[in-house]
């Protein structure tokens, strides 16, 4: 009983000592924290991933990558969050903010609004929104070529053709889409001035990126006109794309991450865009301290957009094909071609 | 020609679905239970068709899978406005929201890829199958052609669909169940006067509702497209509703309504981009709306007066 009774005692002490602990521990977190935002030595990168998470084997998984490399090569780890709704944009910066982060990568140019409102009242976090332009002193925008990636798959596509028409499904009609079209339609017409040019547009709302159903059709009638080659630029919509084009036996061409390995021997190739890059390199800068705002775009050069050549499209892609394309690459970047964009030149494609 | 077969081709895989849950919606509605949750169960089918179908790598079991989640949604629906007497809007469209919510949720949580299905296998997949003589018959002028490309050639829900028009046709008018679902619709207190119960007849009403539309969901995940995606209804269901009401809640005129809205959607695909005679080429926008345009048109001018079930939308309390 006595045994007992000073087991207890003992016990009760441990247990206030732990608390003791705890509150002091608490304590010295909040002070370091404190001294973390007061400072801002202690380097805490974030990452807003947009809707779709990032396992979206898309545009978010090519962030998420970028993040990991980051953190598997300095140690650092990062915050995230995933959107999963589109009120949670704002709250998600403002909180990630306020706990006083360094640097704020926004996955996604429908994070726009969100950044625009958000990075003025925090004037010592660096912004940066991938995908879209936001002017504040604090913010960088980071932006790619994509009419630079696109002429190298419409060249490749052109190549591949046997009928000589291409084809081009967008998601939403909006000017970022259309000058995915306009830069693939250029580089197809650089390889057979005569090609064929066919576009069309799942829809003018942001269900057009999740309608795989009108995506094949749209596949489809464009293989009823002849079309042996279509680029989709279409989020969700081009997995019904690459379906189609894997039923009717026509090749594909996949966009954003690469994309070959969906439908294996029929997705001619991806249209990459190097958003791990992207995140990386403005995490590296911002602990560096190079970090700049102001608007960065990034094209073949800076290896910002590119092909995609893997086990998955080997066969399609011939030695002279791959020497062509490799040929128009170093050509681009070299200035020697000029590729047009839609956006730039006031939203007019100079081929129709 | 070639045009228009491609045309018709496309109008019947694109009508399908709608084709099957606007006769859900037939079913439900006629026993005077509005279905606004069309939608969402459609997309409930459409996740768990896709999730099935790839686990089991077989299209039928997706199919039964997708009906049977239907059919709990709609056991649901009819639970909550039958049983309950509840509000039957806002009971569809607790359906919808849950639908559109849970679906990339688990999605997400089971298969990690961003809110979708896996892509299917082929084996996984409807298969388009050719018809007997198809091959044969392609050279005949007009109807060989007719036959080999636009009737020939589609997946296995599309015939099923065929043959579920003339059926529920048969159903509603020339069966016992049929006259009670409709009197159901149209005048409860006389069918519980007659001895019939009006809870099981539109429960009934709403357990075929559920097959229906789940088959209308199974067919988009796993037929015309291979594997669910967030959304990927993308308001199909409230079409399906309009084409019911543009139908007049009857089975006939709703499959033409549908195959309508079908073709109207194949025509906007084609018309895009391409030069019209005249007016030169139209922007997509104004492509885009022509389904809706002519919609309006034909409502206004051609249809007449649509005339709903009389005891619609209105929970059967036996007396007050």
């Amino acid at each position: 009983m006595l045994n007992r009774l000073m087991f207890r005692a003992s016990n009760e002490r441990d247990v206030t000592v732990t608390r003791m602990k705890s509150v002091a521990f608490a304590a010295g977190m909040i002070a370091s924290l404190m001294g973390a935002t007061a400072l801002a030595q202690d380097f805490t990168p974030a990452i807003v991933f947009d809707m779709g998470g990032k396992f979206d084997k898309s545009f978010n998984e090519a962030a998420y990558a970028g993040a990991e490399r980051f953190k598997k090569e300095t140690g650092i780890a990062y915050r995230e969050f995933e959107i999963t709704n589109e009120n949670q944009r704002e709250q998600a910066l403002n909180n990630l903010a306020r706990r006083g982060v360094s640097v704020i990568v926004s996955v996604g140019f429908a994070q726009q609004s969100a950044v625009e409102k958000v990075a003025p009242q925090y004037p010592n976090v660096k912004f940066v929104i991938i995908d879209s332009v936001v002017n504040a002193p604090n913010a960088q925008s980071i932006i790619f070529k994509e009419e630079e990636g696109s002429f190298l798959v419409g060249a490749l596509a052109a190549l591949a053709s046997k009928t000589g028409k291409v084809g081009f499904i967008g998601g939403m009609d909006i000017p970022l889409i259309r000058a995915f079209g306009c830069g693939y339609a250029q580089g197809a017409k650089y390889i057979n001035p005569k090609a064929d040019y066919i576009a069309n547009m799942t829809g003018t709302t942001p269900t057009a990126w999740r309608d795989p159903a009108k995506g094949s059709e749209l596949a489809i009638s464009q293989f009823d006109r002849g079309v042996d080659v279509v680029f989709a630029a279409a989020g969700g919509t081009g997995i019904g794309v690459m379906q189609a084009a894997k039923d009717k036996g026509k090749l594909a061409v996949g966009v954003d991450s690469n994309q070959n390995h969906v439908q294996p021997g029929t997705v001619l190739t991806s249209m990459l865009k190097r958003v791990d890059n992207a995140v990386y390199n403005t995490f590296s800068d911002a602990k560096k301290g190079t970090w700049k705002p102001g608007t960065i775009s990034l094209g073949l050069k800076e290896n910002g957009v590119d092909w995609a050549l893997d086990d998955n499209n080997r066969k399609l892609v011939t030695a002279d094909m791959e020497k062509k394309i490799k040929e128009i690459r170093a050509e681009i970047v070299a200035g020697k071609i000029k590729v047009i964009d839609y956006r730039a030149n006031n939203n007019t494609c100079p081929i129709s | 020609m070639d045009m228009l077969v491609s045309m018709l081709d496309a109008t019947f895989r694109v009508a399908t679905p709608l084709v099957l849950a606007g006769l859900a919606g037939l079913f439900s509605e006629r026993a005077g239970v509005v279905d606004i949750g069309l939608e969402g169960k459609m997309l409930a089918a459409a996740f768990a068709g896709g999730a099935v179908a790839f686990i089991a790598a077989d299209p039928w079991l997706g199919l039964l899978a997708a009906m049977l989640t239907a059919l709990g949604l709609s056991m649901v629906h009819a639970f909550a406005c039958v049983t309950h007497n509840g509000n039957q809007m806002v009971s569809g469209m607790a359906i919808n929201i849950v639908a559109a919510g849970i679906t990339p949720t688990l999605a997400s949580a089971w298969f990690h890829e961003g809110g979708r299905t896996p892509i299917l296998p082929t084996e996984g997949r409807f298969r388009p199958i050719d018809l007997p003589l198809a091959e044969t018959l392609q050279d005949v002028p007009i109807l060989g052609r007719l036959y080999s490309d636009v009737i020939s050639g589609h997946t296995a829900p599309v015939y099923l669909t065929a043959l579920i028009v003339p059926l529920v046709a048969y159903i509603l008018y020339k069966t016992r169940f049929g006259l009670r679902l409709r009197a159901v619709g149209d005048n409860p207190h006389a069918v519980d006067t007659a001895g019939v119960s009006v809870a099981r007849t539109r429960y009934l009403a709403l357990a075929c509702n559920g097959v229906l539309c789940g088959m209308a969901g199974g067919y988009l995940s796993i037929a015309q497209s291979s594997g669910f995606l967030q959304d990927m209804t993308a308001g199909k269901g409230y079409l399906a509703l309009a084409a019911l009401i543009f139908g007049k809640w009857k089975p006939w005129p709703t499959l033409f309504a549908c195959l309508l809205f079908a073709f109207t959607d194949a025509l906007q695909v084609r018309l895009q981009g391409v030069p019209l005679p005249i007016i030169g080429e139209v922007s997509v926008q104004f492509i885009q709306a022509v389904p809706y345009i002519l919609t309006v048109l034909l409502l206004a001018g051609f249809v007449g007066k649509a005339v709903a079930p009389k005891a619609i939308g209105l929970p059967y309390v036996k007396s007050r």
